[in-house]
């Protein structure tokens, strides 16, 4: 490796870095093409309200009417996505990794087969579930209600979150853990004295994302809600495209305040949000 | 609770049974216990878990499969009663003439999303293999689109999409290509076309980062060797990299399917079904038939057609991850 490296900056002179900036100015390029629509949301959130005829490229007299109409009519709405999202990192984390400890740590009898229906929830699509959900939602009152939809939403969550904290614990000293056991240590007070504090970036990596997926959930917001009560922000911008639109800087203005959970976290916890990708997905 | 102190408490303790024999067994019969109290305790960290699964994956796909047998629709909810009407609801579903058209428009929307969006993020994860200046992070900030609400991107798609004042067309007449709008999303003919393309933006992300990380794993050594045997470029691509990347691209290809298949939010967002069913999709008809229809037990059974399709894929998907971890 380090001769490999060696080799690499003594062999080249101007020519090859001249060239690697090449790659760098193509690799910009890539991310311009594929950035563009989240620019143009910008964009379009800057301009004047009404004139939707002629958007400028760039907005050289930014407007914030839009950011103003966006907060007067969605600033609840984003309130309740947040509400929902935070309950949903709570519950779920509460839930999966005591699950992930005992899967990774114990490995109980039936371990296998909890993995394997964990595996097995991901192919079953969340129209299914929102249908039978719907009905007993409907019977047990939990239509239009934030608890309901915090349960709901951590099933985008939930698996997830087992599959990457076990993954880490996999890779945990089981000694530390004895250790404490031997100084007499119950399971709990080993569980949340010693597992958790270790296990800490997979649990800020799968907080992370489950907060991601429940404030971006739209299938549970638009099928588990009936009346205006409860409406994250989701549904209110799909309540915004589903009529004709002729206010577009209001609609991109509220679609900036929805992203800036997963650009504030792309750019500030850059390393939790590559871990959760890699580890998630394959593993 | 804890087992040091229980096995000390035994053993200061010594002599009080009535024989030394009967006080083996007590003490065998105890450690019995005492195993059975810790796999209990060790059980307990495993219920949330299992109870969330079984009420929120496991209730669902049951109760879906009753209710697809059922007559069940908005005045269920009132009288209570959902008579069962046997294979009615797969009868009239299946039969329909929406359906092949949902049908035919799931496979066009899964297999152009995915063949576009495993070619770009392949092409792309072999351009970042090159060591260059901010390679790390501009690779990062390619995440985006695949971290914003899906919902999110719908709007702003469906903004540059637009006919008369949309990014796209704005682009295309200044270039001189086109002299009057397209309508990307309110003709039969070309929805389908920008739908797919718009969640083939949303995925290059995901099949970029994994298949990088897959080509991350290859060794050095063996583009050494090849390279030593003449094989290099293309030839280095077809013969180490390909061979070497199957099994990581098995389960791209097998997850990304399967995520495909359930889309529901970009399709929503961007059309919602229309132009005339011209994207109507198995999961978006599903929906209709439940939640506009309020026809919940052909919303079901038209679910469960969706699951059994994906449970084909999910049987590939245990396949193709047991290989990877076998290799």
């Amino acid at each position: 490796m380090t001769m490999q490296l060696a080799r690499q900056s003594a062999g080249t002179a101007t020519a090859p870095s001249r060239r690697s900036w090449g790659y760098t100015a193509l690799a910009v390029l890539f991310l311009a093409v594929m950035l563009f629509p989240v620019y143009w949301m910008v964009n379009a959130s800057l301009q004047p309200n009404g004139t939707t005829l002629e958007t400028s490229w760039i907005p050289l007299k930014p407007d914030f009417t839009g950011y103003a109409t966006a907060i007067s009519e969605q600033a609840g709405n984003l309130g309740t996505s947040l509400l929902i999202a935070l309950g949903s990192v709570a519950l779920s984390l509460a839930i999966a990794a005591p699950a992930a400890y005992a899967l990774a740590y114990f490995k109980v009898r039936g371990a296998g087969v909890v993995l394997f229906a964990i595996l097995i929830s991901q192919m079953i699509p969340g129209i299914v579930v929102a249908n039978a959900l719907y009905t007993a939602y409907n019977d047990l009152g939990l239509l239009n209600s934030i608890p309901g939809l915090i349960l709901a939403d951590s099933a985008h969550g939930i698996p997830f979150a087992i599959l990457i904290i076990r993954a880490f614990m996999n890779g945990m000293p089981a000694s530390v853990i004895e250790a404490a056991r031997v100084d007499g240590a119950g399971h709990v007070r080993a569980f949340c004295s010693i597992v958790v504090p270790l296990s800490r970036n997979s649990l800020i990596t799968a907080g992370l994302f489950t907060f991601l997926f429940a404030w971006s959930d739209f299938l549970f917001a638009l099928t588990l809600t009936t009346t205006e009560a409860v409406r994250p922000v989701t549904l209110g911008i799909f309540q915004y495209i589903g009529a004709y639109v002729n206010d577009w800087s209001s609609v991109m203005a509220t679609a900036v305040l929805a992203s800036i959970p997963a650009i504030v976290l792309l750019v500030a916890a850059q390393k939790y949000i590559a871990a959760g990708t890699t580890g998630g997905a394959v593993k | 609770m804890s087992l040091t102190t229980d096995v000390s408490r035994t053993a200061s303790r010594p002599g009080t049974g009535t024989s030394r024999s009967g006080g083996g067994e007590a003490q065998a019969s105890r450690r019995r216990t005492r195993m059975r109290r810790e796999r209990i305790f060790q059980w307990l960290f495993l219920v949330p878990a299992v109870v969330y699964m079984a009420l929120f994956f496991g209730y669902p796909v049951v109760k879906n499969v009753v209710m697809s047998f059922q007559d069940y629709t908005t005045a269920t909810f009132f009288t209570g009663e959902a008579p069962w009407v046997g294979v009615a609801n797969y009868a009239t579903v299946l039969s329909s003439s929406l359906f092949s058209t949902s049908l035919l428009n799931t496979a066009l929307f899964t297999l152009g999303s995915i063949l576009g969006q495993f070619v770009i993020g392949l092409a792309l994860a072999v351009f970042f293999q090159r060591k260059f200046p901010l390679n790390g992070i501009l690779r990062s900030l390619l995440l985006l689109p695949w971290l914003l609400p899906l919902i999110v991107s719908s709007a702003v798609w469906r903004w540059i999409l637009d006919k008369d004042s949309g990014a796209l067309n704005r682009f295309l007449g200044d270039l001189g290509i086109i002299h009057t709008g397209v309508p990307w999303l309110t003709s039969t003919s070309l929805a389908l076309i920008a739908v797919v393309g718009v969640n083939i933006w949303i995925g290059i992300p995901f099949n970029l980062t994994i298949l990088y990380g897959g080509l991350q794993e290859i060794p050095d050594e063996l583009y050494e060797a090849g390279s030593l045997d003449g094989a290099t470029g293309w030839k280095a691509f077809r013969h180490i990299t390909w061979p070497m990347l199957r099994p990581v691209v098995s389960v791209v290809l097998v997850l990304g399917v399967v995520y495909t298949l359930k889309v529901l939010d970009i399709i929503l967002g961007l059309t919602n079904g229309g132009p005339a069913n011209s994207t109507q999709t198995i999961a978006t008809q599903s929906y209709d038939l439940s939640f506009h229809e309020f026809k919940f037990g052909e919303g079901a059974a038209l679910g469960n057609v969706l699951v059994v399709i994906s449970l084909v894929f999910a049987v590939l998907y245990l396949r193709a991850s047991r290989r990877a971890v076998d290799e």
